[in-house]
């Protein structure tokens, strides 16, 4: 079992080349280096990753559950910020 | 029904791919019995990982060597079917896991010879150990930078740690000496042999021994036999557990 002092760090890996890092978990350890190797250890078991980041979870700043209606409800009746609106021409291909 | 152990008409090259193979398997087994049982559960993941890779190791030697033996014998046969005094792995390598500090200290000793020996033996004539080697290296490699960073941890963490750390250093030292011994002539050329290697891993053990606080134990007495077949006490009742099952059930498939 984890010790209560051990610092949580949340795990992000960059699976290809040319992609962004995404989040993939969490884990327990005493220091960063320690962190990046059960990183490596826990989440690239698979050949998921090319490149990863360990970021300590008390660095995140979160939005609070109880602001999720401030936060982001106004967005649902902005239906017009979607880009449907427009006919794409097939000359663009792939978008 | 009785299963019968083999014996290998050992060349001196099957000798030596049965002895890198036993080492590799044995260190593998021993990591394995951490499973259920790791003070954190990423370690667990990080030794049983390590236990894989050194157990695939033990798979390509033993495959190898089945290949270049001749007499229809699978990687299996060489694993469960071999009693004690055939195996040839280093002794260091059967010793129990002891605490966390002792399976560690196991680790930094055995990867910071086998890693510089696998970049050695990249460059054997012989293509498929090259390319064993060129495997297993990266995964040394990484062996070795996990058990350095955790016994610099130990060692430069509590008292009770450090304590640990110089304990199982001292209690291992004298197993060490064998990881040197020289290779078969008729091998000269073909492999790379361990006495060219004793410098670096020294160099190795004194950075991180440094920066762990820990003192690197003087030569004294040390034990051989283990390349010979003449194990300690521990080999015996980890291959009853290791070979158990085959032995008793033969041909048992999932």
């Amino acid at each position: 079992m984890a010790e209560p002092a051990t610092p949580l760090w949340e795990v992000f890996i960059r699976s290809r080349n040319g992609l962004a890092h995404r989040h993939a978990g969490s884990l327990h350890a005493p220091d960063a280096t320690l962190a990046l190797q059960a990183a490596r250890d826990l989440f690239t078991r698979r050949g998921e990753g090319l490149s990863l980041w360990v970021v300590p979870s008390s660095a995140i700043t979160a939005s609070d559950p109880a602001d999720q209606g401030m936060m982001f409800e106004p967005t649902g009746s902005k239906i017009y910020r979607h880009p449907t609106f427009y006919e794409i021409p097939d000359e663009v291909g792939h978008m | 029904m009785a299963t019968t152990s083999i014996t290998v008409q050992a060349t001196p090259l099957l000798a030596y791919l049965l002895k890198r193979a036993d080492d590799a398997l044995i260190l593998g087994h021993r990591l394995s019995e951490w499973c259920g049982a790791a003070p954190l559960m990423e370690e667990e993941m990080a030794l049983a990982n390590m236990g894989l890779d050194l157990i695939g190791q033990a798979r390509a030697l033993y495959g190898y060597a089945a290949e270049r033996e001749g007499a229809g014998r699978t990687e299996d046969d060489y694993a469960y079917r071999r009693d004690e005094r055939a195996f040839g792995n280093l002794l260091l390598l059967e010793q129990p896991n002891g605490d966390f500090a002792q399976t560690m200290v196991r680790q930094l000793l055995y990867s910071a010879f086998i890693d510089p020996y696998w970049r050695a033996l990249m460059t054997s004539p012989d293509a498929t150990l090259a390319a064993i080697a060129a495997k297993s290296e990266k995964e040394s490699a990484y062996h070795l930078r996990h058990a350095s960073e955790w016994v610099i941890r130990l060692g430069d963490g509590t008292a009770e740690s450090h304590r640990r750390a110089q304990a199982a250093l001292e209690r291992l030292w004298p197993y060490t000496g064998e990881l040197f011994a020289p290779e078969d002539e008729a091998l000269v050329g073909l492999v790379a042999n361990p006495p060219t290697l004793r410098a670096a891993w020294r160099e190795t053990l004194s950075r991180v021994l440094a920066q762990a606080t820990l003192t690197m134990p003087t030569d004294g007495w040390m034990q051989s036999g283990g390349r010979a077949g003449a194990h300690s006490e521990h080999l015996g009742h980890l291959l009853a557990e290791l070979q158990y099952l085959p032995r008793t059930y033969p041909g048992a498939v999932w």
